[in-house]
């Protein structure tokens, strides 16, 4: 099996008439996903890519029988996407969405704790299930399928750590970019523990980067309770202190956050970190054995 | 973005917090004629974006008002922590009895903003979470409740305030976290709050960070931002969509996503490399996009090579080397540059570069290694 996306999973996209919304539809539909329908308020009745497009997201799941959607809207209008996909009962909602103001976020996960939704971001890539289905912007032909579950707070270093493993031939069962925003909904932690419970996953590759204790917090949680292996990288060792490096949630500030610490956490918690993108393929290999 | 002390100052006074009385001056003279209406002795503070500004001499104290001109003179024009002093700020000096702690910061963890409470003021927060971490109090608070007066009251017990004091607290903290909720702040942190000879509560110090990405939504904020808070070249990248980092190496990095230029950095460092910045040229590689960014990296004396490491994905590496021709082109760059794309039409993508007589690599290693190698030629 895979986590959080499945072959009953059915999607919209929130955001589907925007240039972006409507190119990676097309690129979710190539890849063989069950996208739905759509939603752009004022423009129920089109049709995108084929699809049809409903002004709100109740009405497109009522139609539709749409559980996840990934939203594509800009950054002013994001907050209320997600809350509106929450709002009409959906099961996933992924985020791709950069620049969402920090107190947004925390009120709409505020909105959400304890509910049935779960937010994937916001500012992530999306998921993708090797050979099934993707929900996001992760380009879909470098993966393959197989048993390496992936987790990243990043984009395309997901990706180039992935197609590295591709060409390694270790294929993956599932790979997911939590976000690089300070908050988000879904944490290295919340994975690790889908992961753990996933029967296809045999191991794991943890993709973290400089900024907050998400990657001490993960390692805590590994040396407790995990058992299937775990390798790292931890992007921004040379990251000077005090500056943010393009992610909202990448900086060193106050003496913490830095990559030394991260990758002293792993290491003290058994799980190797690599030095560069293309060894993680290595280390797996080794933890594997 | 960081607003200046005189600046949160004045939202702070707005919002009922209270501030010691003062004006901020562009000139000795203005400074004299602040501190003779004010009559008294005062403080000068150096109005510039950095920590530690007491350390630095960029406070100091004046009996007199003619003592205030010589002494705002002397920082007016000169530079602190490498940063031109523009303005100072003039205040009544105040008699202090004690120096407290308080702010409102996120706490990433816990995906919420916390009060963060300390007996411990007028030094660095992080300093005393080493040293004496149980002097400190975190208090999470609720987004949809807002802070609650049993907080403040578990907060004002928890550092062993006098409690006569309780009630002036629980109006500044609530003040300050409505402020910070109002103004999409990130930070809002008053350090020292000091209790005054006389027994009043006092912000003498003011700090905010505005999330950049609610300034859309504050423009009377974002039309405070400080020019000298960023350089030229820092600046022209912001307002290109792109991210970039002055650092001190010698190769130059052009990489699309933050986490991959991060990556890049540290495999140029691994390799025995340095990096000369950190650059994010966002989303696709369009030609313009890349010329910007080739300039911005040539911009820094410093750069000996260049790489360029392109994660295409679903863009099409023909089109990106193109692109980077066209860019080159423009640019007319006579340094050593290293590509590295990867994505759909790979290998054509690298055809038309190898046609041009630019070094291709086909993983991120033999990109850092060629680019290492290259700086060190141009080096000797």
């Amino acid at each position: 099996m895979s986590i959080l996306v499945d072959a009953s999973t059915r999607v919209l996209v929130q955001g589907i008439t925007g240039r972006e919304g409507s190119f990676h539809t097309r690129q979710m539909l190539d890849y063989g996903t069950n996208i739905v329908g759509g939603v752009t308020p004022r423009r129920g009745g089109e049709t995108v890519n084929g699809l049809p497009v409903f002004d709100t997201v109740q009405e497109a799941t009522q139609e539709t029988g749409a559980n996840a959607a990934v939203v594509l809207v800009p950054a002013p209008f994001a907050a209320d996407a997600v809350l509106e996909a929450a709002d009409a009962g959906l099961s996933l909602v992924v985020c791709i969405t950069e620049g969402i103001p920090l107190w947004d976020t925390l009120r709409v996960l505020r909105y959400l704790q304890g509910g049935p939704t779960r937010v994937l971001g916001p500012n992530c890539p999306g998921i993708t299930v090797p050979g099934m289905a993707k929900i996001g912007i992760i380009p879909g032909h470098i993966h393959m399928p197989g048993s390496v579950g992936v987790v990243s707070r990043s984009g395309t270093l997901t990706y180039e750590v992935v197609w590295a493993l591709t060409q390694r031939g270790l294929g993956q069962s599932t790979c997911l970019g939590i976000g690089g925003d300070p908050v988000v909904g879904t944490t290295f932690v919340d994975a690790l523990r889908l992961f753990e419970a996933d029967d296809q996953t045999e191991a794991v590759v943890l993709i973290g980067e400089i900024g907050g204790s998400a990657e001490e917090e993960a390692a805590q949680y590994i040396a407790q309770g995990m058992t299937k292996p775990v390798v790292a990288l931890v992007a921004g060792r040379t990251a000077p202190p005090g500056r943010r490096m393009g992610h909202a949630g990448a900086i060193v500030s106050g003496g913490t956050g830095d990559a030394a610490s991260k990758i002293a956490a792993f290491q003290a918690a058994g799980v190797p970190v690599a030095d560069h993108p293309e060894q993680v393929g290595d280390l797996l290999r080794e933890v594997c054995g | 973005m960081n607003l200046h002390e005189y600046q949160a100052k004045r939202l702070f006074a707005a919002a009922g917090i209270p501030v010691p009385e003062g004006d901020t001056a562009a000139t000795a003279h203005e400074a004299e004629a602040i501190a003779s209406r004010l009559g008294g002795r005062v403080a000068i503070k150096a109005q510039v974006l950095t920590g530690g500004r007491g350390k630095a001499g960029g406070i100091v104290l004046a009996d007199t008002p003619a003592e205030a001109r010589t002494k705002a003179s002397r920082l007016l024009g000169a530079e602190l922590k490498g940063l031109p002093v523009r303005r100072v700020l003039v205040e009544r000096a105040i008699e202090i009895a004690d120096e407290l702690y308080a702010a409102f910061a996120v706490d990433r963890r816990a995906g919420r903003m916390a009060l963060i409470i300390s007996s411990k003021g007028g030094v660095d927060i992080e300093e005393t979470a080493r040293t004496e971490p149980e002097a400190i109090r975190r208090i999470i608070v609720d987004p949809f409740l807002g802070l609650r007066p049993y907080q403040v009251t578990a907060a004002c017990a928890g550092i062993g305030l006098g409690r006569p004091l309780w009630p002036s607290m629980q109006h500044i903290l609530g003040a300050l976290y409505g402020l910070a909720r109002d103004r999409d702040a990130t930070l809002a942190e008053i350090n020292p709050l000091v209790v005054t000879a006389d027994s009043q509560l006092l912000a003498l110090d003011a700090k905010m960070t505005i999330d950049d990405s609610a300034l859309f939504r504050q423009p009377e904020l974002s039309a405070l931002r400080d020019p000298d808070a960023e350089t030229p070249v820092e600046r022209q990248a912001r307002e290109a969509g792109i991210s970039y980092v002055r650092l001190a190496g010698r190769i130059g990095c052009m990489v699309n996503g933050a986490g991959l230029a991060m990556a890049t950095m540290d495999v140029i460092k691994l390799f025995g490399g340095e990096p000369a910045n950190f650059l994010d040229i966002g989303g696709g590689a369009r030609a313009d996009r890349v010329e910007r960014a080739l300039r911005i990296i040539l911009s820094d004396a410093n750069v000996a090579a260049v790489l360029i490491n392109i994660f295409g994905g679903i863009t099409r590496c023909d089109e990106v080397a193109r692109g980077i021709l066209a860019a080159l082109e423009q640019v007319g760059a006579a340094l050593p540059i290293v590509v590295r794309l990867v994505g759909t039409n790979e290998a054509e993508g690298r055809d038309l570069l190898d046609r041009a007589r630019i070094t291709t690599a086909r993983t991120l290693t033999e990109g850092a290694r060629l680019a290492v190698a290259s700086a060190m030629d141009g080096a000797g």
